[in-house]
This record gives C-alpha cells, structure tokens and sequence, in this order.
C-alpha cells in the first residue's frame, strides 16, 4: 500500500465531511424506525462510512454506480439528495422514485446512481454494462459495482469480472467485505484467504485493503480509478470492514462472534478519523462541530419536508410498468 | 413499403439488424456467437453485422448468460439500445433474475427515472430432436411478469417490422424466434409492425383461432382444410403475447361466436388460459360453446420422434379442438 497515492489534507476533511453525513443519517434513521415513524427494511451501513466516502472524493457525477440493498452509505458519499431520499424512505411521492422503489431500489440518475438492487450478486453484471456504455461514450466515465463479500460467491460475480476483463471495461469491483453475507460468516463461505485473489483468474489485479482506512481506500480507489479512466480495465478492490448492526435492522445478531464484534467496535472508523483530523491540525474541533450541526439541520429538513409530504397517487401503480402506460 | 423479393425469417431478422444498426447508432448487439469471426452465430442471423459495424457495437461474449443480460440492462441504463441473444428460450432460465426482476422492474422502481430500452432475442421450437433442454416455448414466464412486452412473429414481413419496433421500443422486449419456420421464404414487404396489434391473418365466420408463432401456419392449414367441407375459420395471429391486442381478439371472436387458443407451450397455466378467460368474461352471452384451449401435454418436450410429435399442438390435434368448438 506504500506506494498508494494518499489523500491531501482538504480530501481527508472531505470523506470526513461524506462519512459523518453517513454516519449521522444512519443515527437519524434508526432513530425514527425505533419512534415508528419509518416503516421499511433497513440495513445500515453503520461501520462502513469510509468505503465510500473515501471512493467518491475521485468520482463526478458522471460516473456511474450500481449499489445493493445496504448501499445507502454509497449513495450520500456520492451525492444524492437528502430531501429526496428521506422522501423516498418515507414513501412519499417527492421521493427520488416517487415512493415506488423504496430503501432497496434508490434511483438518482443525474448524481449517477444508475441501480440499487436488492438481489445479492446483481449489481456487477448490471454494472459491467454501464461500463461498455462508459466505453463507447468516451467520456472518461468509469462503472462501480458496490456488493458484499456473500455476492462474491454467486455466479454473476464470475460472469461479470471475466466479461469485463474481456473486454478491458472501466469497471470498478468494489468488494465492501463486512465478515457476514446475511447471518453467515466468511469462514463457511470461501477458503481463499482474500476475495482479491480471486482477481487473478480474470487477468485483472485484485487488492484487499482496509476499507476503514481513508488513506488505504482511498489510495486503492484512486489507482483502480485512474487505471480504469485511462483505459486499462478493470480492478477488484476488497475493502475490509465490520457493520455494527447486523444484517437487517433489529435482528439479533446471535450469529456474530463476540469477540471479534467487541475487537471491531474498539475500531470504529468514524471516532478515529474525528480524532486524527484534530490531531494532525487538520480541522479544529469546533470546525467539526460545525460541520456535523449543519448535517444535522440538512437532515431535519429533509425529514421534516419527508412527513409533510403526500403519498403517491393511486394511479402510480398503471404508471412507469412501461413508458407508455397501458390499460 | 418496398417490395423486395422473398425472404426467409433468418434474412428478414438480420435484415431489420441491420437496419436498425445503420439508422442508429445506439444500436448495440450482443450475445455468443454474434460476430463474424464465429461466423455470426450458430443460425446465421448476426451475420455481416461486426464486419459493417465493428465490434465495439457487435459484441461475441464469452458463454455467461447473467452477464450478458446484465450488461444490456447496464448499456440500456446508460443510454443504448442493445439486442441481447439469448441462444435458446430454455437458457433463459440462467439470467431470469437479470430480465424479471431488473430489466422489468427498473422503470417503475425508479419511478420512471430510468428506462431499459432493449430487446432479448431467443429461438425456441420443437421438431429437431433435441430433448427436454432445447425447445420449449416459455412465454407465459415473462407475459406474467409486469414489465416486459413479449412478441413472437410467425412471418418474416412480421420478423422484420417487429424487430425493428422492438428496437425502437422505450421499454424490453423478449422476442421469440421459431427454429422450425426459420428457413421457409416468403413474400416480403418492408414494413414496420407496431407492438400490440393483432392481425387478421384469415377472414372467417364460424369460429377463431387464436395463435402466435408456427401456431398460426398450422392454424391457416387447419382452416385451409376445413373450408373444403364448407367451414370458415378466422385465424388471429395475436404477434404481440404481451401485451396482448383483446380488441381485435374480442371483434373476432364476436363475429364467429367461438374460439379456440392455440400454443406450443404446455397448456397449463399457458396464455392460453389468461386469454379463454377474457373472452369468456367480454363475451358471456354471445358465445356459442366454450372456448377450446390447445397446447402441448404436460411433459418435457421428449427425445423420441413419435413421442417428439405428440407432445406439441399439430394440425390435426388443433382440428380436432375446431371440431369440439363448432359441436
């Protein structure tokens, strides 16, 4: 990793300013299920703030990604409105998806948030495509696909990774390895050491990094960026990480070694950031308070104009099934 | 509306190909096999197309049918028009996540923000020995899924105006290639066929045939036949399964007071049923007898050649359900 470009001083302030916004949304919304004023399955991204956050800092708008059922973390680190997207958990019609496609199906094309999916493995083919179209825009654009390290075992991974190398696409495979695909650890799922090395039966390079890291993530996406916008193909990134919440919000977690959950949580990324950011000069801690009170009154607005908002109209059900609607 | 000669399925499909890629230049091919150096597919009916327009749009990919689905969807996400081939209808059963629950879906869970303007092509159809795995009629699949339009030409002037609007069309499109008329000339006129429009492929007054596919060069030999002992059969080739024209399907059936559905897919749960049913619920009164319903019997299609041509619709077996609709 030593020869990894590391971010400047004003860039780490920047994925500290997208992973509190993360991290502070994540709060907010658990806060509201547990009130019950959101109904909806959620999988928080608590603990994985800096994968993104640190990726996005060299992506624009006309990037492309494709994210998962818990890619609410990529989807902010990217941009995404906040009014928007509080409207659309909530269900409403001012919701970026009009209310129809919910926390697992979040759409924002103009910030390049192509397709969320809520099919564990689906996001890379899918992903791959935008990729192809990247490349004959020739634009520069380059695809990620974010996914988890349980998608790493299903065939479209496969599939997708040999198709891009074929075809040397701008492809980003960002593997956000959190130990657990659903209620089941990595220990029964793979025997390779590192879901990176898998990268070498598709002729592509494959790296692991700690995705808690900004420099490290940061370094990775970089390379893998700039090796992608130059034309030079794909990259495998495996981004080691912990979610603190489980799989899907209020379940128990009985199935995480304790230990190792104990051992993660002495690691929270979000305070050790914080800390080093003071540390090292590069914000004060009053500038922090600032910019975490603004997230703050951003996100109250966006919730409050979320609840004030109407649901969709009952004829949203005929609409959007094809361009035209039909009777 | 140029006359050009006769014209087989195979050259009015590479024919509308090829037209549609020269009049636009989103247009993008893909599947195994498309290109000219494996000599454009296992038919022939990509042939000539990598040569004229490259492989940069004439894609050959590796055998990984999730993928290939996928990066249509992504290519039509990012603003093409790509025609995937799906080699036989029955390996459509690998990348049915792909197409039912992300190319279907992605316009309405997006609210309408995204789109996947593509076209699935598959050949399919039983006659040719191959068993169990390479000749099933699988429509009633993607008719039953909101979201994708499904057509079957049974003409090569209908092979040519269908591909070229299925193209054309905002939304994706499965269209149905049947193996068994793909090399039978006839009469050809250029002409764009519009999606959803039944027609009228025989006049008639004492009973309809409804049918799509070979199903309706057996049901024009069935009422050929017929006339002679002073029957008149009017047969609808409804060309567009989803969604289904019920106009010109209910106008006829008023007319003739009876019908008869016909399909090489197993009559269970086949379209078949979802049309019998509307025509029973339009036209309750003006009936003259039940509606008859033909498909293939609930099997595999088999290896064995007798058992081969029991197990599909034939002339004769859709005589037979004439005669019990006219009894």
């Amino acid at each position: 990793m030593s020869n990894y470009p590391k971010p400047d001083a004003a860039t780490l302030l920047e994925i500290y300013k997208k992973a509190a916004l993360i991290k502070q949304n994540d709060e907010r919304v658990i806060k509201q299920m547990m009130a019950g004023k959101l109904v909806m399955p959620y999988y928080s991204p608590r603990g994985q703030e800096i994968i993104p956050s640190a990726l996005s800092v060299s992506l624009t708008d006309d990037d492309y990604i494709c994210t998962i059922y818990r890619g609410i973390h990529d989807m902010l680190a990217k941009g995404f409105p906040l009014d928007a997207l509080w409207a659309e958990l909530a269900g409403r019609v001012t919701g970026t998806c009009k209310g129809k496609g919910g926390p697992m199906h979040l759409t924002c094309p103009e910030k390049g948030m192509m397709v969320t999916t809520g099919i564990v493995g689906s996001s890379m083919p899918i992903a791959t495509g935008l990729g192809w179209a990247a490349k004959l825009d020739g634009k520069n654009r380059v695809s990620v696909a974010n996914f988890g390290d349980g998608a790493a075992n299903i065939g479209a991974f496969h599939e997708s990774m040999n198709m891009a190398a074929v075809w040397k696409l701008p492809v980003i495979f960002l593997c956000q390895n959190n130990l657990y695909a659903e209620h089941t650890s990595i220990a029964y799922s793979r025997v390779v050491e590192k879901i990176s090395e898998r990268a070498a039966g598709y002729g592509m390079p494959g790296v692991t990094v700690n995705g808690n890291d900004p420099d490290e993530m940061y370094g990775a996406a970089k390379v893998a960026i700039d090796r992608a916008r130059a034309g030079e193909g794909p990259t495998l990134i495996e981004a080691m990480t912990f979610r603190f919440n489980g799989h899907l919000l209020g379940e128990s977690g009985g199935y995480m070694d304790k230990d190792l959950y104990a051992d993660a949580q002495t690691k929270d990324p979000m305070p050790i950031l914080r800390a080093r950011l003071v540390t090292e000069g590069i914000a004060s801690e009053e500038t922090l308070k600032a910019i975490e009170a603004d997230i703050d009154a951003r996100i109250d607005a966006a919730l409050t104009a979320a609840m004030d908002a109407p649901f969709p109209d009952l004829a949203e059900l005929k609409r959007d099934v094809f361009a035209e609607e039909i009777a | 509306m140029t006359e050009i000669k006769k014209m087989t399925i195979v050259e009015a499909i590479n024919l509308a190909l090829h037209d549609a890629m020269e009049a636009d230049p989103t247009v993008l091919i893909l599947g195994e096999e498309v290109g000219d150096v494996q000599e454009g597919g296992v038919m022939g009916v990509t042939k000539g197309l990598s040569t004229k327009y490259g492989e940069d749009r004439v894609k050959s990919t590796p055998i990984s049918e999730q993928a290939i689905i996928g990066a249509a969807i992504g290519a039509a996400v990012g603003g093409y028009k790509p025609v995937a081939e799906i080699m036989l209808m029955n390996f459509i059963a690998v990348p049915m996540d792909m197409i039912v629950n992300h190319a279907a879906k992605l316009r309405f869970m997006s609210g309408g923000q995204t789109g996947v303007p593509m076209v699935i092509r598959t050949m399919t159809g039983s006659g040719f020995s191959t068993g169990g795995q390479h000749s099933d009629y699988l429509e009633a699949w993607f008719a039953h899924t909101a979201g994708i339009k499904v057509v079957a030409p049974s003409t090569p002037n209908d092979a040519y105006g269908l591909m070229r609007a299925a193209i054309d069309d905002p939304d994706p499109v499965l269209f149905i290639e049947n193996l068994p008329s793909y090399w039978t000339p006839a009469p050809f006129t250029k002409t764009i066929v519009p999606i959803g429009k039944a027609k009228v492929a025989r006049e008639g007054s004492d009973v309809t045939i409804i049918a799509h596919s070979l199903m309706v060069t057996h049901s024009l030999a069935v009422a050929e036949k017929l006339a002679a002992d002073g029957i008149s059969v009017e047969v609808v080739d409804l060309r567009t399964i989803s969604p289904w024209d019920r106009e010109t399907v209910i106008a006829s059936v008023r007319k003739t007071g009876r019908a008869v559905v016909v399909h090489e897919a197993v009559k269970q749960f086949g379209i078949g049923a979802e049309i019998a049913s509307v025509i029973t619920e339009e036209l309750w009164g003006t009936l003259k007898g039940p509606v008859q319903r033909v498909g293939a019997a609930y099997s595999a299609v088999p290896f064995s050649k007798p058992l081969e041509q029991a197990h599909a619709p034939t002339p004769d077996s859709i005589g037979v359900a004439v005669q019990a609709a006219l009894a």
